[in-house]
């Protein structure tokens, strides 16, 4: 995951992409291209599917139908690493949560210690390092688990709402650090209720409805004239 | 109501002078439970593990199945494996009927189940949280197993604890393959049947006490652990 690799994640592409548990349809027909180096923002109500949506791109849900490739290829590669809503943290230190991740994709030694020492650094947890991961805060909690992403030098970081939970100093502390990772190269998708936000940092939106995906633009074309009802529809109630 | 009070006196006083016959008998009592206890984690905390996190046919039922084998009447173990282990049984060469280790023979099978159905249940919760992460960061279902069993490790402590506390308190299959031979089988159970059977409370009572300490002691050291567990690791 870690080292420039021969098998790319990128571009991934969906085609005709559709999630069902049981009988009920979380995602139709879904046509998306994520391009190497872009920022991919992607917005909507509660329960459109924007989580589901993240999974799918991740490899974590196999569409039932359509397809989903990365770089041309079926299955999905390990340079990638998502930032989950609700952050799933090791009974462990915030360090040995990292130094786990680094094991899986055989990072060791002198590389990984300094590669924990950056993240940690990078999401200003240094301090903490020790401290165990279960006991932190919810907004540290998030920040370190953005650290452990991060120290996999991903091609694709996924974060899902990732700031959902923080307070505005812990909001903007994430987006720099998203900012920051995407400078770096690394291809970001993000799902956000903060719209704000997206116009900070996106550089396009998608825009999803009951499992839908209903526009997809560059931001400021987004931002300012969404092309469909729906999106200016929800663009207003936000404004509210 | 007198007898029962010098009764206790004399019980007291055996506790408190470490009587070597008592001492014996809960000796064997400790190595053959905690030996057991010892072989069915071997056994059931893996089976429960991989149950918890495979994905195989017959999950299910083998789940159905452990969870009733947890409320196997410690005789009817006793029963099988004596019938097993004795001369004409399929294992009777090894010869081991009425020897401590036939005794840990029937703690093993009896406990076993227990600590697999307990331990599938911690672990099959934990996976279910854990699942969508561990598998984002590449781990496959094996080192999956061990991360869960690792950092589910003080509340399968307490499961051992828990199995450990059913061995010791048993009486019917330790009574059975065992046999009660004096200075040889006769473990703090199957001697309090037998004393009180014969009226001689004292010593009954004296391993009475003891074993009620060591389950008071099993449901602290249990408690302990899980509080402790909670503050340190959340
Ligand atoms: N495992 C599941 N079983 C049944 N329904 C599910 C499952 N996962 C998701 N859903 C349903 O699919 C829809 C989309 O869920 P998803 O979590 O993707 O929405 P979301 O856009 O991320 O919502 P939120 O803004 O609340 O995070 C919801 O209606 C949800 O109830
Ligand atoms: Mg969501």
């Amino acid at each position: 995951m870690a080292e420039p690799s021969p098998v790319a994640s990128l571009p991934i592409v969906c085609s005709g992409g559709e999630v069902r548990i049981g009988q009920t349809r979380i995602l139709s027909s879904i046509n998306l291209t994520i391009e190497p180096g872009t920022s991919t923002f992607v917005i909507g109500p509660n329960g459109s599917g924007k989580s589901t949506l993240l999974r799918l791109l991740h490899g974590l849900l196999a569409p039932s139908q359509g397809a989903v490739t990365w770089g041309g290829r079926v299955g999905p590669p390990v340079r990638q690493a998502m930032v989950f809503q609700r952050a799933v943290l090791l009974r462990r230190s915030a360090a040995a949560n990292i130094r786990y991740a680094l094991r899986l994709v055989g990072i060791v030694g002198a590389e990984a210690r300094k590669r924990i020492d950056d993240a940690l650094a990078e999401v200003g947890l240094k301090a903490l390092a020790q401290r165990s991961a279960r006991v932190l805060s919810g907004g540290e909690q998030q920040r370190l688990a953005l650290a452990r992403a991060w120290a996999l030098r991903p091609e694709v970081l996924f974060l899902d709402e990732p700031t959902a939970s923080l307070d505005p100093k812990a909001t903007r502390a994430v987006e720099d650090i998203v900012r920051g990772i995407h400078a770096r190269g690394t291809t970001i998708v993000m799902s956000t209720h903060n719209l704000p936000q997206a116009k900070r940092l996106a550089g396009s939106v998608v825009f999803l409805d009951e499992g839908r995906l209903v526009e997809h633009s560059p931001a400021h074309e987004f931002f300012a004239s969404p092309r469909t009802p729906e999106a200016a529809a929800f663009l207003e109630g936000e404004r509210l | 109501m007198n007898s029962f009070s010098e009764s206790l006196v004399v019980a007291a006083s055996l506790v408190s002078h470490f009587d070597p016959n008592l001492l014996e008998i809960v000796e064997l009592s400790l190595r053959v439970s905690l030996t057991a206890t010892l072989a069915s984690s071997i056994l059931g905390l893996p089976l429960g593990a991989a149950i918890a996190v495979g994905r195989f046919p017959g999950g299910q039922v083998l789940t159905v199945l452990l969870n009733s084998l947890m409320g196997l009447p410690p005789v009817v173990v006793g029963l099988v494996v004596y019938l097993l282990l004795s001369h004409a049984g399929p294992l009777g060469a090894l010869g081991i009927l009425f020897t401590p280790a036939a005794m840990v023979v029937a703690q093993t099978i009896l406990i076993t189940p227990i600590i697999a159905a307990l331990s599938r249940q911690i672990v099959a919760d934990a996976w279910g949280e854990y699942r969508e992460q561990l598998v984002s960061l590449g781990a496959r279902t094996f080192r999956a197993a061990l991360t869960l069993i690792w950092d589910t490790r003080f509340s399968l402590v307490t499961v051992l604890l828990a199995g450990f506390g059913r061995a010791i308190a048993e009486v019917g299959a330790v009574m059975i393959v065992g046999g009660n031979i004096d200075g040889v089988t006769r473990v703090m159970t199957t001697t309090i049947a037998l004393e009180t059977s014969k009226g001689d409370l004292p010593l009954a009572l004296a391993l009475g006490l003891v074993l009620i300490t060591i389950v008071v002691v099993l449901n602290a050291a249990t408690q302990g652990i899980r509080e402790w567990a909670r503050r340190r690791y959340g």
